[in-house]
């Protein structure tokens, strides 16, 4: 049998090394393919609470997570695009326009 | 070790070092493939946890749609490679990945510090198990318990094209 | 016919925002003149309906309370607008409004040609609008909003002519006249809002009724009315320029002299007197606060009417007549003839506004002279102004059978019989005095040898203002018949008229029955020798020699200059109140408080925040990555904080 920690502690591992790339790389593309993989193991964790719960809300949870990320990947990836149409660049580096 | 365990403890291998090798790699194409090789490893899983409906999704929606448009757009970008991690690692990078693997312990800590209450009784999964995750229950549960957020998704995916399209238009006319 | 009473109140408000806002619009002098005055005398001859509408009633239904709307509502407080409608407040509600609308007819003359000829008529009918807020008001607060309401067009009228010099002591223009009576009366009002909030906590309401029921039951000798009653007679003071707050009165007529007519003599500065008398039933339970009163009144009246004797312009002299009179009236409040006090309420302000628009006609006619010693045989130039203003002298001096006569009489009688022989000869020298300082002024401006300068060339007023002069005198000849007392066979129909108001108080007070008809009758005799005296002196000296008091003044030396100086009182209050005041204001509330402390708070405020923006700016380095990052050492904190 394989607990639900097994479980836990693998999506708090693959959290954390999106947390990380997200961190340390400077590709926006790679960024985002970075907050794709936290938004997985979220997904993980709310599918192992519904099996493990014999619950099936944690799999609705994942299918609308789902439709969310599918969403911000449109709207993410035209923003690559406008912001290299812009700047020619998808450096996050070069693009601090934030700063006062 | 039971053959499930066996069978996690693999996936789990592949999913964890393909997220790693993913954040790794220079190239964003190598990126993108191990990010999709992740998605699979994540797709037994859900196999392993009974959730068939979940796990088709997965490997379509994400492995088939949503990674397939940001290899499109790596490629439409034809960016070239980022120098290696290890020469642009500042200060800075090393204190956030300290940050991050602190807070990889705390949570660990978290997990095995409730252990011995609720997640006690979790050892195994649950007998539903199995119904719930067929794409019977979960069209049922989907068209009738939760037919207003369904419907509501669609219009978030109609603004999400909208936007999408103003966005990377060339120019406003 | 009483439920029309807002209407009272209403035509001054419509006047007042036609000529305030259209004014400048209109220019037509007669126009806004019209306006001004048909306002107030549409008022009076509502007033006069109902009154006429409760003779027609039994004595105890001539009392009513008319609520408008709820003026304020927060818990178990409530005030309304309301008013009270009774036999007291009809009364000044008449006088207010009929000598008021004289008044109005005399400035379309007096102000004629004058630049804000509108503004002057808003602030007129502003001020009747307080004014019948005041009288008609059924409980303390809207009592207060129209006590507050004639301060402010008291000042606004003393400084008309804000332009204008005005000599006076530490006082350089009309405007420095206006902020100190404003001041002054500040300090009134203060002790007026204490009274208020005393009587709600001590009564849990501030209605006129529901207080007087509850007093009712009450003991004489109450500490807590006691202080009540003399809070509220300290705002008295104030307002109706009694010692010690008298001292804004005479530089008052800084203003225009209508206005010194009809607000600093005729009707606000009876304010005081007024609220006594509505709470009458209060200061029936506190003798000690009536002794007060009466001591007040009484050296007032003799103090005041001292200084008016080496006064030498006309309308000063006017000024301290008034503060004289006002101390009449609360000597009478003070021994419990309030009835008296509100009968000499009525007939000074018919005598008194007539003495004032006299002298601003003469005042108008001398081209703005005011020095009786500059004037002189005006009698045959003006003859209308004379005669008028010699019958209301002879009124104030209570000569028989004028109004003057019986009111000052009935207050002389009651201080002996109610209060103290000694009372009654304070009251009977400021009696000779003012009989006394009265012809001196009247000698001096009418008769004798004209000492105007050739360049002047006076004349006798329009009919504007001789009209109301001559409404004024007859009213000055004829009011006292409402007050003949019972020894002279007349029915005292005011006392009869008021008797229900002041039953309460009356019967709380218990005073004795009256002496003898002979001591009154003796009495009468002496004050009726005292005026003549007072006329007989006071004329003789001053024909035979218009510069007697230079003769007096070598003489009496010291005495003379203290009452030309008015006692040295401003000077003693600037150097022990004003002066300490702004040097402390200067040297510490401006210089070191407000410098230092205040701008130290408020600037140091500004740096911190500068300070910590620079400091915390370094943190805002506009790379996402970084705000990740923190994001991240925010869940280290929270996981951190849920393990331990």
């Amino acid at each position: 049998m394989v607990p639900i920690h097994y479980y836990l502690i693998l999506s708090a591992v693959m959290f954390i090394t999106g947390v990380v790339g997200v961190l340390t790389r400077r590709n926006a593309i790679i960024i985002f393919m970075c907050i794709e993989l936290m938004l997985n193991s979220v997904n993980l964790t709310f599918v192992a609470f519904s099996a493990y719960l014999g619950n099936e809300t944690g799999q609705m949870f994942v299918f609308f997570i789902m439709a969310v990320a599918a969403a911000e990947a449109a709207v993410g990836l035209a923003i690559v695009i406008a912001l290299f149409r812009n700047r020619q660049t998808v450096n996050i580096n070069d693009v601090n326009i934030l700063r006062w | 070790m039971s053959s499930e365990l066996i069978v996690f403890l693999i996936l789990a291998a592949v999913g964890v070092l393909s997220g790693i090798l993913m954040i790794t790699r220079p190239n964003p194409v190598n990126s993108a493939l191990f990010l999709i090789l992740n998605f699979m490893a994540l797709a037994g899983l859900y196999i392993t946890l009974h959730a068939q409906f979940v796990a088709i999704i997965q490997i379509l929606v994400y492995a088939g749609a949503i990674m397939v448009l940001v290899l499109f757009v790596i490629m439409l970008l034809n960016l070239e490679d980022e120098e290696p991690l290890r020469e642009q690692m500042s200060k800075r990078h090393y204190g956030s990945l300290l940050v991050a693997l602190l807070a990889l312990v705390l949570i660990v800590q978290v997990i095995g510090w409730n252990s011995g209450g609720t997640l006690e009784t979790m050892r195994e999964q649950s007998p539903h198990a199995l119904r719930i995750g067929t794409v019977e229950h979960i069209g049922s549960v989907l068209f009738t318990e939760h037919v207003y957020p369904f419907e509501l998704t669609s219009i978030l995916l109609l603004a999400a094209i909208v936007g999408a399209i103003v966005m990377a238009k060339k120019r406003f006319p | 016919m009483h439920q029309y009473v807002g209407l009272i109140v209403l035509f001054p408000l419509i006047g007042l925002l036609i000529n305030g806002l259209l004014g400048w619009k209109i220019k037509n002098e007669k126009v806004i003149g019209s306006i001004g005055s048909g306002a107030v005398g549409l008022s009076f001859a509502l007033a006069v309906a109902i009154f006429i509408d409760m003779l027609g009633a039994a004595p105890e239904q001539r009392s009513h309370v008319v609520e408008l709307f709820t003026w304020i509502a927060a818990g178990s407080f409530k005030v309304s607008a309301a008013y009270q409608v009774d036999q007291l407040s009809v009364l000044m509600t008449l006088v207010v409004t009929g000598v008021g609308f004289l008044i109005h007819v005399y400035s379309i003359g007096y102000m004629h040609g004058d630049r804000s000829f509108a503004r002057f008529f808003t602030y007129l009918n502003l001020f009747i609008f307080a004014m019948l807020n005041l009288v008609l008001a059924d409980n303390y607060v809207l009592m207060f909003l129209g006590w507050e309401g004639v301060g402010l067009c008291s000042y606004l009228l003393i400084g008309f002519w804000y332009q204008k010099k005005f000599e006076g002591v530490t006082i350089t223009w009309t405007g420095d006249a206006g902020n100190k009576a404003f001041w002054v009366n500040r300090i009134g009002d203060f002790a007026f809002m204490l009274g208020m909030f005393l009587i709600f906590k001590e009564f849990g309401t501030l209605t006129f009724n529901e207080v007087m029921g509850q007093a009712d039951t009450m003991a004489v000798g109450n500490s807590t009315v006691f202080w009540i009653t003399l809070l509220l007679f300290i705002g008295a003071t104030g307002k109706s320029a009694q010692i010690p707050l008298f001292i804004w009165l005479p530089d008052a007529m800084a203003g225009p002299t209508p206005v010194s007519a009809l607000i600093h003599a005729a009707t606000m500065v009876t304010a005081g007197v007024y609220m006594v008398a509505r709470n009458s039933a209060l200061y029936a339970l506190a003798p000690d606060t009536m002794m007060v009163v009466a001591i007040v009144g009484a050296v007032t009246a003799i103090m005041a009417a001292s200084i008016g004797i080496a006064q030498n312009d006309i309308k000063k002299v006017l000024a301290y007549s008034t503060v004289s009179q006002l101390g009449y009236m609360f000597l009478a409040l003070g021994v419990g003839a309030f009835t008296a006090g509100i009968f000499h309420v009525m007939t000074h302000a018919f005598f008194k506004a007539c003495l004032f628009l006299g002298s601003g006609s003469v005042i108008h006619a001398m081209h703005e002279e005011q020095d009786i010693r500059h004037m002189g045989g005006l009698k045959k130039v003006m003859p209308y102004t004379y005669w008028t203003f010699l019958i209301s002298s002879f009124a104030i001096a209570g000569f028989p059978p004028l109004s003057g006569f019986f009111s000052k009489d009935e207050i002389l009688w009651k201080s002996f019989a109610d209060g103290s022989p000694i009372l009654w000869f304070i009251g009977a020298a400021a009696a000779l005095m003012t009989a006394f300082y009265m012809f001196r002024m009247v000698t001096l401006t009418f008769e004798g040898k004209p000492r105007w300068a050739d360049d002047k060339h006076p004349h006798e007023s329009p009919p504007s203002m001789t009209i109301p002069l001559i409404a004024l005198a007859a009213l000055a000849v004829v009011g006292g018949f409402v007050g003949v007392p019972a020894v002279l066979g007349g029915g005292n129909a005011i006392h009869q008229w008021l008797h229900p108001v002041f039953a309460q108080a009356e019967k709380t007070m218990a005073l004795p029955e009256h002496h003898a008809h002979t001591t009154e009758y003796i009495l009468m005799a002496i004050s009726v020798a005292i005026g003549v005296t007072g006329w007989w002196v006071g004329r003789r000296m001053f024909l035979k020699d218009p510069n007697a008091d230079e003769r007096i003044a070598a003489k009496t030396g010291f005495l003379y200059r203290l009452l030309a100086r008015k006692y040295f009182v401003d000077e003693a209050y600037d150097a022990a109140v004003v002066r300490p005041v702004v040097k402390t204001s200067d040297s510490f509330l401006f210089r070191f408080f407000d410098v230092r402390i205040i701008d130290g708070i408020v600037n140091g405020a500004g740096a911190l925040a500068g300070w910590t923006s620079r400091t915390l700016r370094v943190i805002q380095t506009g790379v996402v990555q970084n705000y990740a990052a923190l994001i991240v050492v925010g869940l280290v904190i929270v996981l951190g904080l849920i393990i331990l």
